[in-house]
């Protein structure tokens, strides 16, 4: 940098980096990956390893040419999360092509175009999932069921429990919910019922284990991920009490990407607001928008474009929400 | 040319005087396109009749507006009776509707005398694009989902593979698939002159008994 | 002035849709494919030139408190007449452009262009004015028709390039507009730069 900062004393140096903080969320998303392994297979492997590898890639590639900027940011692990989020997002059947279509909008559209890490307004990964979503809706939306180790683009398909839970809305029918897994094999990933989901939503345990590791690690409060659990536990509770059509609060909770969304995609340090007030703020609208989205929106999923709305609240949510000065005098 | 100031008497000359040429220009138009603007309305509609009915040279004998109570709401299909150029009765075309995945899906499709799927077309939807918006090419006779010259007259509605019937759902779209299936069904319904509530109370049955 | 350069203002220069960033509506919601696009253009041209002509022609009868309800009456007249025709001789294009025919009355271009030039100059500037706008609009929406037909459903000009599992659906959306003109405007940026 060569640039003389100056400030006040006492200069105390913390050990917190951008790299410590990047590969401690990477640690804790190894759980999920190597259970996504254990139900998908090779698919899984195949589909984070291109996500990674083309996220890096476009990272290098852009910063050198694009932007011709001297920084090595390749190196700092932003790329390489964005890569694996993105991965953990996708159906471990998709072709290599439409991965690296979606990392390269993650990466080139989401992150660059705004002058990369730090100046992005939205989740790079969660716009390159919405993207693909959005543009290949068929293969995006056939989910391959668990337990098939040696395939990759041939997979099985079935149903997701959110998929299941939208029909009975939609048909007003509340028998549909009985093929929903039960409680336990949504914890534990769905493999007994025969359930599908995308790559990292597939187990909330290995999940839950990463949000403690970074909890310990204080990587991250629990403000953001506590508030929209709870959120969504509420409002889909009251839905469920008042008409059973709606599904039952905990298994709300526990399928589609509402944990990985609330633990490793909404509390981005980049795209989050900045005091614990605003991050509850965030995390209770987060919660609300799913709820909707789920329920009445066209698309069973709801939690990528909740956080993404939420993403563009986040710059109002820093200017009304302020943390107190220190020494300010409370006004009477 | 110095501008004409903007004294009252001034503006409302002008404006009336604008008005005048204008609406007169306008007259003068709508004069002229009136009659083509006619025809091709006729035409649109006529067209999608011959294409659902699968034959050129037809007349529309007879149009009838029957309204109808399916699950417990009012609908509205429109019967159109069709005859060929010798004036034998070959079938109808019927406009019906149902509650797609994203709104009302509207069709209109043709039967012949026998009660067979001669053809359809979409004539209004709201699906997602990419999944449910396949279904004007879906159903058709090169489609996956083929319904073109289905029987309906045994009484046996069609019904998607997911409910246990053998019409190929639309690839993740099985919402879609059978909002239009019930569309079909509720058009055979009308044109057979039953109560198109039973054809799709008879679905519902299916489904259930697939559980 | 210079017809010329009056013609070669509203391609390049005063670009109404890469440059002034005027009359979006019309340029993100109909240019789901390049005839799309080029329709709406054309269309737009028609009505810009005729604005223009019979504006100049009676600019100097206009009181100037209500030039403004004057100019509306002859912008909207001149829009019910191509509807018209469209709905009685091209159908189809009438059809896919559907709502955006009569919103032409209250594009921002037609209106700008009859305040900024035709109020103040002569009927053959003033067509030309017409001319170079229009077809400056027309050309922009033509190529982002194009770009987002091409990536959106593998086609330009309903000629098939790319077979359908390669569509890219967004670029069909709203969405794929927002972000295709965005890629078109920087790219038009450095171009003008360099």
């Amino acid at each position: 940098m060569g640039k003389l900062i100056v400030s006040l004393s006492p200069h105390a140096h913390g050990t917190d980096s951008v790299e410590r903080n990047m590969y401690g969320v990477i640690i804790a998303l190894l759980p999920a990956l190597i259970v996504s392994f254990f139900y998908f297979g090779i698919g899984s492997l195949v589909v984070c390893a291109a996500s990674v590898v083309s996220c890096v890639f476009f990272e290098w590639l852009i910063n050198r040419f694009v932007l011709k900027s001297d920084r090595l940011t390749v190196c700092d692990g932003s790329a390489i999360l964005t890569g694996l989020l993105l991965g953990f997002n996708l159906p471990s059947n998709l072709p290599v092509w439409i991965i690296v279509l979606g990392a390269l909008v993650a990466i080139g559209v989401a992150k660059m175009t705004f002058g990369g890490l730090g100046c992005n307004v939205f989740n790079p990964a969660l716009v390159g999932r919405c993207f693909l979503l959005v543009s290949f809706p068929a293969q995006m939306t056939s989910w391959p069921v668990v337990g098939q180790l040696g395939s990759y683009l041939d997979a099985e398909t079935g149903a997701t429990p959110l998929s299941l839970m939208k029909t009975a809305i939609k048909t007003g029918d509340a028998s549909v919910l009985n093929d929903l897994p039960d409680s336990l094999h949504l914890l534990l990933g769905n493999n007994a019922m025969g359930g599908a989901g995308t790559i990292g939503e597939v187990c909330a345990l290995a999940l839950i284990i990463g949000l403690v590791y970074m909890l310990w690690k204080k990587i991250i409060t629990w403000h953001i991920p506590v508030s929209i659990i709870a959120t969504v536990f509420v409002v889909s509770g009251l839905l469920h009490l008042a008409n059973p059509v709606y599904a039952d609060p905990v298994a709300v909770v526990l399928s589609g990407g509402l944990m990985l969304g609330a633990i490793f995609m909404a509390t981005d340090y980049v795209t989050s607001p900045m005091t614990h007030k605003g991050q509850l703020i965030y995390g209770v609208a987060i919660g609300l928008l799913t709820v909707l989205i789920r329920n009445w929106g066209s698309y069973p999923e709801g939690m990528s474009f909740a956080i993404l709305i939420m993403n563009a609240f986040t710059p109002l949510i820093n200017t009304y929400v302020k943390p107190k000065r220190f020494g300010e005098v409370l006004q009477k | 040319m110095k501008k004409l100031e903007s004294s009252l008497t001034n503006m409302v000359v002008v404006l009336v005087a604008v008005a005048v040429i204008t609406g007169g220009l306008l007259a003068w138009v709508n004069n002229f396109t009136a009659e083509p603007i006619r025809v091709q309305k006729e035409l649109v509609l006529a067209e999608g009749i011959k294409s659902v009915m699968g034959v050129d040279d037809i007349t529309v004998t007879e149009k009838d507006t029957i309204t109808e109570n399916v699950d417990g709401k009012d609908c509205e299909f429109v019967l159109h009776k069709v005859s060929d150029a010798t004036g034998k009765f070959i079938g109808a075309a019927v406009e019906s509707s149902s509650m797609g995945f994203g709104g009302d899906l509207k069709l209109l499709v043709g039967f012949d005398a026998e009660g067979k799927v001669l053809g359809y077309t979409v004539l209004q939807h709201s699906e997602t694009p990419g999944l449910g918006a396949k279904a004007d090419k879906w159903f058709q006779k090169d489609g996956k989902g083929n319904i073109i010259g289905r029987d309906l007259s045994d009484g046996k509605p069609l019904v998607v593979d997911k409910d246990g019937g053998d019409v190929d759902a639309i690839t993740a779209s099985t919402i879609t698939t059978r909002a239009f299936l019930k569309a079909v069904n509720q058009a055979y319904a009308v044109y057979a002159g039953q109560d198109a509530d039973a054809s799709s109370g008879a679905s519902k049955r299916a489904h259930s008994g697939e559980e | 002035m210079n017809c010329f350069k009056i013609l070669m203002n509203g391609i390049v220069k005063e670009n109404p849709t890469f440059v002034l960033l005027l009359g979006m509506c019309p340029t993100l919601a109909t240019t789901t494919s390049a005839v799309n696009g080029m329709s709406m253009g054309l269309a737009t041209m028609f009505v810009l030139i005729c604005s223009n002509l019979a504006i100049s022609l009676i600019k100097s009868l206009t009181p100037d408190m209500v030039r403004i309800p004057v100019f509306v009456v002859v912008i909207a007249s001149f829009v019910t007449i191509l509807q018209m025709c469209l709905e009685a001789y091209l159908p189809s294009i009438n059809k896919s452009l559907g709502i955006y025919i009569p919103l032409i009355v209250v594009n921002c271009i037609i209106l700008g262009r009859a305040e900024a030039f035709a109020c103040k100059n002569g009927p053959v500037a003033s067509l030309f004015d017409g001319i170079g706008i229009g077809l400056g609009f027309t050309l922009a929406l033509t190529v982002l028709g194009m770009v987002r037909e091409l990536l959106g459903a593998g086609s330009v000009f309903g000629v098939v390039l790319l077979p359908e599992t390669y569509n890219v659906l967004l670029f069909v959306l709203p969405p794929g507009a927002f972000i295709t003109l965005g890629f078109l405007i920087a790219i038009v940026n450095k171009f003008k730069k360099a």
